[in-house]
């Protein structure tokens, strides 16, 4: 067996292009899958025009709210692009220039002081392109949003000190000048004193019970209004549980995947290749007529093809590592994950050798089984309906993609247990390399 | 039905009896026989299909008969009709290969012997792919020989070659056969059953039709005055294939 890898060592060595391209291109396909899975144009140019004067604040209350800088959170979800009217936000937008325009009137800061009307902010964007309506509508209007609920939040705790000072009384600041306000609290004492000075019998007294009592009713609701108003700032409130699944941030789902994916590539290419290059070059029987058996043959190929693969998705991981923060303590469980499915892999990319029997099949084989498989195993629950999804699942476990992103995402992320999914890939391991040596029967 | 298939006899003889093959419902071998001896050259012809290829194979041991049994010497060399052969590697490292895995005790002195055989040495450092077919076919031989066997398969060793190779191929034959090496060869070159084949077998739809000396090929045909291609193709026509 040493001497045949030797002698596939020498073959690739000397395929340089075919080389390059087997560990070039499904590393290509396989940053521009994590890139896309992982970003999006998060950081969208759009245009910004902002109608309120330099400075512009709102006062609710004797509390002053600086516009502008409420106005940056919506930054934080875009490039802003500044223009000087709304028309020529506008126009970018028609130009194709910027993603969309943000237009802030300059009647803004009047409708938010007044609080009669609410304040209006403008968004115009091309929906010519699902995608891009989809995205201006969940980043933008979601930060605009986000905004307005801080406002909101603002303007409650703003009207919660107004009813604290109903409820106990206090100063009160209001353009420029400061009022003492007597409040319910300090009202109802005073009742209470005068009602004990008028005489017993007296019918003012029955007035002052009714008074006293609706001071008191006031003051205990208005105890209730902090936690009325306090829902009127945060009406609903996001508590999410993951069901199933780790905790893997996208950034890092990224990287299993686009190792996956590469480790997927190279490793069906090589072994399929490999595989029917024996039998292209008329060599299959010089060698299985007593010099190497059909299954140490098989065991060679996988041995090439995984320990090849498992070689560059290392270097791809060292090269990841420079942007994505990567647990290298964890390094046994990459290379368990790595190793074992390297050769599930290989064990599905000697089947397809051994049953397309010619280099150029088997490699197209291989090549179009590649994405679907990917594919597949990332269609999500609830995308489709629910017997497709089992046949999609029925489809994934059959083929290594899916438990080898399982086992990656758990080794690399520590998403989740290792063993079950090594445990699949080694199953299928064994099925593919039994399927390959039936199909070397009458290779 | 028994099929038997057993290497390993002392003697430089090859022997197959009543072998029967069959791919689904075709039967591609119909109770063949055969048995050369030592430094006997025996060629194989008939048309195509006739089961020239699939007799070879299984002497050669690479498919099993369903019928019949085969008897063979342990060092058999097998040299297939296409060149069983890696275009990437230099002549010298398919040589090399093939010598490690047939477990040969001193492989660069077994290299070495199998291009100076060949005439090759010149060209050791050329990938295979770069090669003439003859000299392609050349390399494909040395393989069939590194482990000097005691009986030589030759599936249509000279179909790639122009007539000079040719003759320095059957040169180099000759001096194996001499050396006593038992020579199989199948061929559609009717004159290199003539003139080298001390034994002839004709097969045709998987039946050897013929077995004995080409002379008496063309006596089998009741006719004179006709070359040896002739006489095949008559013998073949009476026969009525």
């Amino acid at each position: 067996m040493r001497w045949l890898l030797v002698k596939d060592l020498r073959i690739l060595r000397r395929s340089p292009l075919l080389v390059s391209l087997l560990v070039i291109y499904p590393i290509v396909i396989a940053v521009l899958i994590g890139f896309a899975l992982s970003r999006g144009p998060d950081k969208p140019e759009v245009a910004f025009y902002n109608g309120l004067s330099e400075g512009a604040e709102v006062e609710l209350g004797g509390e002053t709210i600086d516009l502008a800088h409420e106005g940056r959170r919506l930054f934080d979800a875009i490039d802003p692009v500044r223009v000087d009217s709304r028309a020529e936000a506008i126009q970018k937008v028609r130009d194709g220039d910027v993603l969309g325009a943000l237009i802030i009137p300059d009647d803004l800061a009047a409708n938010l002081q007044s609080t009669l009307e609410p304040g209006t902010v403008e968004v115009f964007y091309n929906a010519e392109d699902p995608a891009k309506q989809q995205f201006v509508e969940n980043t933008i209007k979601a930060q605009v949003q986000s905004a307005n609920a801080a406002l909101t939040k603002r303007i409650a705790e703003e009207s919660l000190r107004l009813l604290d000072l109903i409820s106990s009384g206090g100063e009160y600041t209001f353009l420029g000048q400061t009022f003492d306000v007597l409040g319910l609290e300090r009202s109802e004492r005073i009742l209470r004193d005068a009602r004990t000075e008028l005489p017993a019998g007296a019918p003012e007294r029955g007035l002052l019970d009714s008074v006293i009592s609706f001071a008191e009713l006031a003051r205990e609701n208005l105890a209730f209004s902090d936690d009325v108003l306090s829902v009127v700032g945060e009406p609903i409130r996001v508590k999410a549980t993951a069901l199933e699944g780790g905790s893997t941030s996208l950034s890092s789902f990224a990287v299993a995947l686009a190792v996956a994916v590469s480790l997927m590539f190279i490793t069906l290419l090589l072994a399929a290749g490999t595989l029917a290059l024996e039998r292209e070059e008329n060599a299959f029987p010089r060698l299985v007529r007593g010099l190497v058996s059909r299954t140490a043959l098989l065991a060679e190929k996988a041995s090439l093809a995984a320990a090849c693969s498992l070689a560059v998705s290392l270097l791809m991981l060292a090269g990841l590592g420079l942007f994505v923060d990567l647990d290298w303590g964890r390094f046994p469980a990459w290379l368990a994950a790595l190793a074992v499915a390297a050769l599930a892999f290989a064990a599905l990319g000697l089947a397809i050798g051994a049953l397309t029997r010619e280099v150029r099949a088997a490699s197209l084989l291989a090549f179009m089984l590649c994405l679907p498989l990917a594919f597949l195993a990332l269609v999500p629950s609830g995308a489709v309906a629910p017997a497709l999804y089992d046949v999609i699942r029925a489809v994934s476990a059959a083929f290594p993609f899916k438990p080898s992103l399982d086992a990656l995402d758990a080794a690399l992320n520590d998403a989740g247990g290792l063993a079950a999914p090594l445990a699949h890939l080694a199953g299928l391991t064994l099925a593919f390399g039994a399927l390959a040596r039936l199909a070397l029967a009458r290779f | 039905m028994s099929c038997a298939v057993s290497a390993g006899s002392a003697a430089k003889t090859i022997e197959a009896r009543d072998l029967v093959k069959r791919y689904g419902d075709r039967v591609a071998l119909r109770g063949v026989s055969l048995r050369a001896g030592s430094g006997e050259l025996v060629a194989v012809i008939g048309p195509n299909g006739a089961g020239k290829t699939t007799l070879l194979s299984i002497l050669a041991g690479i498919q099993k008969p369903d019928e019949g049994s085969v008897d063979t010497p342990a060092g058999i060399g097998w040299v297939p009709q296409q060149a069983a052969l890696y275009g990437k590697l230099t002549v010298a490292e398919n040589l090399s290969l093939f010598a490690h895995l047939e477990r040969r005790p001193d492989v660069a002195a077994t290299m070495e012997r199998m291009l100076a055989l060949t005439g090759l040495g010149e060209r050791r450092d050329d990938q295979v792919s770069t090669l003439s077919g003859g000299n392609r076919q050349r390399v494909n031989i040395a393989i069939g020989l590194l482990a000097e066997p005691d009986v030589l398969l030759l599936d249509e060793p000279s179909s790639a070659l122009d007539p000079r190779q040719r003759e320095r191929l059957w040169q180099f034959i000759l001096t194996l056969a001499g050396e006593g090496t038992t020579v199989v060869y199948a061929t559609h070159h009717i004159q290199e059953a003539d003139r080298y084949a001390s034994q002839l077998i004709v097969l045709a739809d998987g039946e050897r039709v013929f077995h004995g000396a080409p002379r008496e090929l063309e006596q089998a045909t009741g006719t004179t005055g006709l070359d040896f291609e002739q006489a095949f193709v008559q013998f073949l026509h009476q026969r009525g294939h």
